[in-house]
C-alpha cells in the first residue's frame, strides 16, 4: 500500500513543469500579475503537499528499506556500446528515486521554493505584467529541473536536471536583460557552469565505461566491490575528480566560483532560491549521491576537503569588505558551500547534507530579508547608504537577526549544530582543515554582523524622503510601490510571511541533528546514512568500508573534546559578533582607521583578489587570442586557398576566352566571309527576268545537244 | 508530194517562232501563246513519225500533250489574271519579286 503511494513521486517535478508550461504558453500573453503568481504558487504548493506525503510515507518504512525507485518510461532504449569490460547495453529510463537524501532535498526545494514563490508575488509587483509571468515561468521551470536533479535515479536524468537548472539560472540572472551587467552576469554564469559540466559529463562517460550502467544503485554496488584506492590514483579517483570538477562549477568552488557573486544581478528571490538555497547545493548533493565512489577515492576526498575549506576562507575574507548587501551574502554563500565540501571531503557526508539543509533555511531567509531591505530602499543595494533601518523594518530586522545568528553558529540555532558537526569531523580528520574552518567561522560571524550593523543599526545614511505621514501611510496600501518614494517601509505580508516561516526554520531545523555529545539523537545522520552506503555493504557488515567505519569509531575522540570544540566555536562566533559590533556600531571610526592602516590588503580584498582580472588576463584573453589567431589563419590560409583557386580560374578563363575569340570565332567568320564574297558574283545571275533565265536554259540545252550530236 | 521532211520543216519553223517569241516579247499573253506554238510544233513531229512508222503511240502521245496544254493554259491564265489584278500590267519585266 505504501509502495503504491510512492509510485506517484514523479508528480513532484511534473507539477511545477505544468505551472511553467501554463505561464509560459498562456501567461506571458494573457495573465494578470496575480493570475501568473497564483498559478506558480499553486503548483508549488501542490508539489510541496505531494513531497510531504511521500516523505511521511518514507519515514513509515524501516530504516534499511527507505529507498524507492519508480520508472515512468523508457528514455533511451538499449544500445550496444563498448565499455571497459566488453560490449555493454547502454540504456536509461526516466527513473525517479526517493531515498532519505532525495527526500530531504525535495522538502528543501519544494518548501523553500513555495515560500519564495509567495515572496516573489509581492517582490515582483512593480514589474511589467508580461515580465511577471515570464519570471514565474522560469521560476517554476527551475523547480522542475531541480526536482528532476534530486529525484533522478540515474546519472542521465540527473544530468537533465543539472543542465536545466543551469539554463534557468542563466535565464533568471539575465531577467533584466536590457541591463548590460545582468546580461553579462547571465552569460558568465552559464559559461562558467559549462566548464564544470564538461567535467561532469566526462565523469559520467567514465562511469559508463567502467561499470556499464548509469543507475546510481548499480554503480554504488559495483563500486563498493572495488578496492579503496589508497595507494594509487585509479579509475575511481578519476571519476570522482571529474565529478568534482562538475561540482565546482555548479556549486561555485575554487576555481569556478567567480560567477556566483555576479549572479546577484538577478532579482533577489532568484538569488535566494537558486543562488543560495537550492541550485548551488546541487554539487554537494551530487557528491553525497556518489558517496560510495568518493569513499573509495581518498586522494580526491583530500582535494575536495582542501578546495572546500580554501573556498570558504577566501570567500569569507572577500565578504569582510564588500559594501553591496547582496554581494556580502553571495560570498557568504560561496563560503558556506565551501564548508559543505569540506564536510564531504572529510567523509562527513551526512554532516555536509545537514549543513546543506540548515543553510538553505537561513541563507534563503537572509537573501529574502536583504530583498525586503532593497525593496524598502527602492532598489538601493549599497550598505553605506543604509543604516538605522531597525525601526522602519521591524519584522525584517528580527528575522534577519535570527538568520545572522544561525549562520554565525550561535546555540541553539540551526547553523550551530550543522557547522559544529562539520568542524568536529574536520578536527578528527585533519587539524589544518579545522584551523582554516574555524578562522572562516570567525569571519562569518564578523561579516554577517557587519552587514546587520551597517544596515539596521547606527544612523541613517540614505537619501531623504518626503516625511508626510499621510503619504507614507498611503504607500502601505494597494498603491504600494508606486509613485514617489516615501522612505523605508516594512514590506507587505506576502514578503514578511516567508521571512517569518524561514526564521522558524532557521531556529528549529538544527534540532534534527543534535549530536550525541550533548544528549541529542543526531537523528539526521542515522536517517541519511543509508543513502551514503552501498546496498551490499549494508547487508554484509564486514566489508572494507564498514571496517573503516569501525576503526573510525575506535579513534573517536572523547565526548569531552567534542563538547570543548563546541564551546570553542561558539566562543569564536561570539567574539566575531562582538568585534563587528565594536567596529561598526559602538565606534565606527576603528574600521575606517584599520582600512587606512591596511590599505594594501584592503584593496586586494575589495577587488576580490583580482581573480576576475586574472581570469580576464589568462583564460579569457587566451581564448580570445586563440580565436583571433584562428581567424588570422582563416583569413590568410583558408581564404588564400579559396582566393587563389578563384584567381587561377579567372586567368585560365581569360586564355580560354582568347582561344574562343580567335580560333573558333575566326573559323566561323571565315566561312561566312567566303560565302559572302562568293555570292557577290553569283547573285548577279538572279536578275529576276524570266526571259533571261529562259535564254540561259536555251543556251544550256543547245550546248548539251551540240555535245551529244558532235562529240559522239 | 508532201514528204515527212516537209512536216518536219514546218514543225521546226513553228518551234523557232515559238522560242523567239518567248525570248523577245514582253507581253505575258504573247509569251503564253508562243509556248502553245512550241507545244504544237512538237505535236506535229509526233504525228508525223507516227504516220511514217505505222505506230499509233505517237498519236496517243500527241493527244496527251494537247490535254496537258489545255490544263496548262487554264493554270497559266489564272496566274496571269492574278498578276494583272495586283500590278495592273502584263509586262513580264515587272515579274521580278523572286530576285535577290
Amino acid at each position: 500500500m505504501i509502495q503504491f503511494d510512492m509510485r506517484y513521486i514523479w508528480l513532484i517535478p511534473l507539477l511545477p513543469a505544468i505551472g511553467a508550461a501554463i505561464n509560459g504558453l498562456l501567461g506571458i500573453r494573457y495573465f494578470s500579475r496575480k493570475m501568473a503568481g497564483a498559478i506558480a504558487c499553486t503548483t508549488m504548493t501542490l508539489a510541496l503537499g505531494v513531497s510531504l506525503y511521500a516523505f511521511w510515507q518514507l519515514l513509515g518504512l524501516p530504516n534499511e528499506a527507505r529507498a524507492f525507485d519508480v520508472v515512468v518510461a523508457q528514455w533511451i532504449p538499449s544500445i550496444p556500446l563498448a565499455t571497459r569490460g566488453g560490449i555493454g547495453m547502454f540504456q536509461a529510463p526516466w527513473g525517479f528515486r526517493l531515498d532519505p537524501l532525495s527526500g530531504m532535498m525535495i522538502l528543501v526545494v519544494t518548501g523553500i521554493g513555495t515560500l519564495i514563490h509567495v515572496y516573489s508575488t509581492a517582490y515582483m509587483h512593480d514589474e511589467p505584467r508580461a515580465g511577471v509571468a515570464r519570471f514565474f515561468c522560469y521560476l517554476n521551470l527551475f523547480c522542475f529541473f531541480m526536482l528532476m536533479l534530486v529525484l533522478g535515479n540515474n546519472f542521465l536524468v540527473m544530468f537533465v536536471g543539472w543542465e536545466g537548472v543551469g539554463l534557468c539560472s542563466y535565464l533568471l540572472i539575465g531577467y533584466w536583460y536590457e541591463k548590460k551587467s545582468a546580461a553579462d552576469a547571465g552569460k558568465k554564469a552559464f559559461i562558467t557552469n559549462r566548464i564544470g559540466d564538461w567535467g561532469f559529463v566526462l565523469g559520467v562517460f567514465l562511469i559508463y565505461s567502467t561499470f556499464g550502467t548509469l543507475d546510481f544503485r548499480a554503480v554504488q554496488n559495483a563500486a563498493a566491490m572495488m578496492p579503496v584506492e589508497t595507494m594509487h590514483f585509479g579509475v575511481l579517483s578519476f571519476i570522482c575528480l571529474f565529478l568534482f570538477v562538475g561540482a565546482t562549477g555548479k556549486s561555485a568552488q575554487i576555481p569556478l566560483y567567480v560567477w556566483l557573486p555576479d549572479a546577484m544581478e538577478g532579482p533577489t528571490p532568484v538569488s535566494a532560491l537558486i543562488h543560495a538555497a537550492t541550485m548551488v547545493t546541487a554539487g554537494v548533493y551530487m557528491l553525497g549521491r556518489n558517496a560510495v565512489l568518493f569513499s573509495h577515492a581518498p586522494y580526491v576526498m583530500t582535494i575536495v576537503a582542501f578546495v572546500g575549506v580554501l573556498t570558504a576562507l577566501m570567500a569569507a575574507t572577500i565578504g569582510l569588505v564588500q559594501y553591496d548587501i547582496k554581494r556580502v551574502l553571495a560570498y557568504s554563500t560561496v563560503s558556506q558551500l565551501g564548508y559543505m565540501f569540506t564536510a564531504m571531503g572529510v567523509g562527513a557526508f551526512s554532516a555536509g547534507a545537514f549543513h546543506l539543509m540548515t543553510h538553505a533555511f537561513f541563507k534563503a531567509l537572509l537573501f529574502l530579508g536583504s530583498g525586503s531591505v532593497i525593496h524598502a530602499m527602492a532598489g538601493e543595494q549599497d550598505m553605506r547608504k543604509m543604516g538605522g533601518l531597525k525601526k522602519h523594518l521591524p519584522v525584517t530586522f528580527a528575522t534577519m537577526m535570527i538568520g545572522t545568528l544561525a549562520i554565525a553558529g550561535i546555540f541553539p540555532l540551526a547553523g550551530f549544530f550543522s557547522k559544529d558537526e562539520i568542524l568536529f569531523r574536520a578536527f578528527v580528520a585533519n587539524k589544518a582543515i579545522w584551523v582554516l574552518a574555524v578562522i572562516t567561522a570567525f569571519m562569518t560571524a564578523f561579516y554577517m554582523y557587519r552587514l546587520m550593523s551597517m544596515t539596521f543599526f547606527g544612523g541613517y545614511h540614505g537619501p531623504a524622503w518626503d516625511a508626510d505621514p499621510h503619504a507614507h501611510a498611503g504607500a502601505h496600501d494597494d498603491s504600494h510601490g508606486h509613485g514617489p518614494w516615501h522612505g523605508p517601509h516594512e514590506s507587505p505580508t506576502p514578503m514578511t510571511f516567508p521571512l517569518m516561516a524561514l526564521a522558524v526554520g532557521a531556529i528549529v531545523a538544527g534540532f534534527v541533528g543534535i549530536p550525541a555529545a550533548i544528549g541529542g539523537g543526531n537523528s539526521i545522520e542515522k536517517f541519511l546514512e543509508p543513502s551514503f552506503t552501498a546496498q551490499e555493504v549494508r547487508l554484509k557488515p564486514d566489508t572494507s568500508l564498514q571496517a573503516d567505519l569501525a576503526e573510525h569509531e575506535e579513534s573517536h575522540v572523547s565526548v569531552n573534546v567534542e563538547r570543548g570544540l563546541m564551546v570553542f566555536s561558539l566562543a569564536v562566533a561570539i567574539i566575531g559578533i562582538l568585534l563587528a559590533r565594536k567596529f561598526y556600531v559602538t565606534s565606527p571610526e576603528i574600521s575606517d582607521r584599520l582600512a587606512d592602516q591596511w590599505a594594501g590588503p584592503h584593496r586586494v580584498l575589495s577587488n576580490k583578489y583580482y581573480v576576475d582580472e586574472a581570469y580576464d588576463a589568462t583564460v579569457i584573453s587566451g581564448t580570445f587570442g586563440a580565436g583571433r589567431g584562428l581567424w588570422t589563419f582563416d583569413r590568410r590560409v583558408v581564404d588564400g586557398v579559396v582566393n587563389g583557386s578563384g584567381w587561377f580560374t579567372i586567368v585560365s578563363a581569360w586564355f580560354s576566352g582568347l582561344a574562343d575569340r580567335t580560333v573558333v570565332d575566326g573559323l566561323v567568320n571565315l566561312v561566312g566571309r567566303i560565302c559572302e564574297e562568293g555570292s557577290f558574283w553569283f547573285r548577279k545571275l538572279q536578275t529576276g527576268l524570266v526571259q533571261n533565265y529562259a535564254m540561259w536554259m536555251l543556251a544550256g540545252i543547245f550546248a548539251f545537244v551540240s555535245i551529244y550530236l558532235f562529240m559522239r | 508530194m508532201i514528204t515527212p521532211t516537209h512536216y518536219m520543216l514546218l514543225s521546226a519553223a513553228l518551234f523557232i517562232i515559238g522560242v523567239v517569241g518567248v525570248m523577245v516579247r514582253r507581253n505575258i499573253i504573247i509569251i503564253f501563246m508562243s509556248i502553245e506554238l512550241i507545244l504544237n510544233a512538237v505535236n506535229i513531229n509526233l504525228v508525223t513519225f507516227s504516220y511514217q512508222l505505222h505506230n499509233l503511240v505517237g498519236q496517243v502521245f500527241a493527244i496527251f500533250v494537247i490535254a496537258v496544254a489545255a490544263a496548262e493554259a487554264a493554270v497559266g491564265l489564272g496566274i496571269i489574271l492574278a498578276f494583272y489584278r495586283n500590278k495592273e500590267s502584263v509586262n513580264i519585266d515587272e515579274m521580278n519579286l523572286m530576285r535577290w
